[in-house]
């Protein structure tokens, strides 16, 4: 079942932070968020205190699995839900609380949910707070939403720019090395410029199947590969 | 929102950034200190260097001739790898990027006067300090032990003689006999560092002390890779390892050096060795400089690596509080050409581009078991914020284990090529 798919449609994060330097835009409030909390308190704890209440107990909730706590006792169709893979994330728990009946409809969550997407977001990064630590713990989930560059024309021309692709291919070089010697990574120094812009592509789309990349790959804009594949088509 | 570069390059002129260029101008060649050659400040210093083509004097103060890496060092434990293999040069640094090499230690910061004292009494002056210390221990972290014990229970949690101390307890070790792992709260260098660590450890003394145990002491409810540890000792340790956490005492520790002893929450355990891994900060010298929090680490700008307290000083790597990165070296190579960046920019005019960072931590579990776990990381005002992660799964097949392990040689060969040139 495709429950990080299904909720993409709830999740929208647009209207938050209009600041212009951020490469990665948090993922609301906290202290807005700690607010509207208020609202679930009345059933749900959290903190290092917390205890299951009429709800479960919030802390961790971050990449854990739905009916995750073996001491609590929930509805049929959460259980089923946890059964079948679903782990909550940002996307999955805007998803339930934007309208929890929707989500599951046999919760016993009487919350009728939360429309706006910025108090949500506010909420999420309130609750963001008590799950694991991305420092200590790196497979943790993410603390912040990705920011696509919306890059003007001028930007455009810089396509290609080799001195931008030497600052990107700084991070490349953390394991392939720049002297194209091949051992349990492989050299992409001297690759054609073609060939490493459809590489690219394909680890962004998932096509090309390793992880590492497919990370790196994926958050790379068509400037950004453009821009590396001309640094390493000619790299010495 | 809407984010572009020329946005990005806006906000550093408004702040002054770019615009400090004209400044260093009239002078001679504007000079940067970096203290530190480990992963942080070698590549900070080599990234300087090289791409300022000359145009910026470097000097690396480190008192070490062969730097050793912590990463890997678990290795050298399990008898994966010998100790010189560990151990890198700065030749290189100095012949080929034209980097001075101060052999001392730094004693001093003035941030006024913009200078560095070193132990050896000479003085440097800067224009941007980048300091690059990696991690002291805290005080009374766990009682009973402080570094004047560490000959009896060594941490080993600086790659060098202690290493070398724990793997010849580890090979003196009776048969049959305790070799105990004070784990460390969190936050510390390598998340998963004391877990490979035990594995490395498993696995030597599967092959030559197979009735040996190994006790696990944790403050901490859940560590990095835990489920992939936990299974990989199932499967290849089995029986041999226990793990006593918070709920059953694991952060209510006392050791006793002078009798080998340690008492978890009141019961005393008799062992053979005790590798203690303290809580820990920045190292000494970012304390020094006074750009250090109440908790021991140096916060810095998420955009450049600058520090909060002073914009001319910069800290890399374990010693800098920056968000979601964990101390590793691979985080702090990262760090270091963002922090070489945003310097080339300040003290040249050269671009200035958006912030990057990644990490990724490979952990060997048993011969050809490699496993990894890493995130990409972006810079919001606030902190280096995780925005992706992934990690190896559980029940993956033998032969993806081994072209992950084989992946982390290729890995260590291309960081420490990156980082010592």
């Amino acid at each position: 079942m495709a429950w990080r798919g299904f909720s993409h449609l709830a999740f929208g994060l647009t209207l938050l932070g209009a600041a212009g330097a951020d490469a990665a835009t948090e993922i609301g409030d906290a202290e807005r968020g700690a607010a509207i909390w208020q609202e679930c308190a009345g059933c749900h704890a959290i903190g290092p205190d917390a205890e299951h209440g009429i709800g479960p107990k919030l802390n961790g909730i971050f990449g854990r699995r739905a009916a995750g706590h073996d001491d609590f006792n929930y509805s049929k169709s959460l259980a089923r839900a946890g059964r079948d893979g679903l782990v909550w994330t940002f996307e999955t728990l805007d998803a339930y609380i934007t309208n929890p009946r929707t989500f599951a409809s046999g919760t016993r969550m009487s919350y009728p949910g939360l429309k706006d997407t910025g108090q949500r977001a506010d909420l999420l990064a309130f609750l963001r707070d008590f799950s694991d630590k991305p420092r200590d713990i790196p497979e943790a989930e993410p603390t912040a939403r990705r920011t696509v560059p919306e890059l003007p024309p001028e930007v455009l021309a810089m396509k290609g720019d080799p001195e931008f692709g030497e600052y990107l291919a700084s991070e490349c070089q953390t394991c392939h090395r720049a002297d194209g010697v091949d051992v349990g990574i492989p050299s992409i120094t001297l690759w054609p410029e073609e060939d490493f812009v459809l590489a690219m592509h394909a680890y962004k789309q998932k096509l090309r199947p390793h992880p590492v990349m497919q990370m790196m790959a994926g958050r790379l804009t068509e400037e950004e590969i453009a821009a590396l594949a001309a640094y390493f088509a000619a790299a010495e | 929102m809407i984010l572009n570069r020329r946005g990005f390059l806006g906000t550093l002129a408004a702040s002054g950034a770019v615009l400090a260029a004209p400044a260093v101008l009239g002078q001679t060649k504007p000079r940067v200190v970096v203290i530190g050659g480990g992963a942080g400040g070698a590549t900070c210093a080599r990234y300087i260097a090289k791409d300022s083509d000359g145009a910026i004097d470097v000097t690396l103060i480190e008192p070490a001739e062969i730097y050793y890496t912590c990463f890997f060092s678990n290795l050298y434990l399990g008898g994966f790898r010998d100790f010189e293999s560990l151990g890198h040069t700065y030749d290189k640094l100095a012949s080929d990027y034209g980097i001075t090499l101060a052999r001392d230690m730094a004693a001093g910061v003035d941030r006024d006067a913009r200078t560095v004292t070193l132990a050896g009494g000479d003085t440097l002056s800067y224009d941007r300090l980048v300091i690059a210390p990696g991690i002291d221990f805290v005080d009374g972290s766990v009682p009973g032990w402080d570094l004047s014990k560490a000959e009896i229970m060594p941490h080993a949690y600086k790659a060098g003689p202690q290493t070398q101390l724990l793997k010849a307890q580890l090979e003196a070790m009776p048969e049959g006999g305790t070799f105990c792992m004070i784990a460390p709260p969190n936050p510390y260098r390598c998340p998963p560092g004391p877990y490979e660590r035990v594995s490395m450890v498993a696995h030597h003394l599967k092959q030559n002390n197979p009735t040996a145990k190994i006790l696990i002491v944790d403050p901490k409810e859940k560590f990095s890779k835990q489920g992939l540890f936990e299974e990989g000792w199932q499967k290849h340790y089995t029986g041999m390892v226990e793990r006593i956490g918070p709920d059953f005492g694991g952060a209510n520790v006392e050791v006793r050096p002078d009798t080998m002893e340690v008492v978890i929450d009141g019961e005393i355990e008799k062992v053979d060795v005790c590798n203690v891994i303290p809580g820990q900060k920045a190292g000494a010298i970012a304390a020094t400089a006074g750009v250090t929090d109440d908790k021991g680490w140096a916060p810095v700008n998420p955009h450049s690596m600058a520090t909060r307290a002073d914009p001319m000083v910069y800290v890399l790597g374990d010693a800098s509080a920056q968000g979601d990165m964990p101390k590793s070296g691979f985080s702090a190579n990262s760090q270091a050409k963002v922090a070489a960046m945003s310097v080339r920019a300040e003290l040249t005019g050269s671009k200035a581009f958006p912030a990057k960072y990644s990490n990724t931590c490979w952990s060997l579990i048993g011969t050809d078991d490699g496993v990894k776990v890493g995130a990409s990381y972006e810079a919001t005002d606030e902190k280096i914020a995780s925005v992706d992660s992934f990690i190896s799964q559980t029940g993956e097949d033998a032969e993806l284990r081994k072209a992950t392990y084989e992946e982390s040689l290729g890995w260590y060969a291309g960081i420490t090529a990156d980082i010592f040139g």
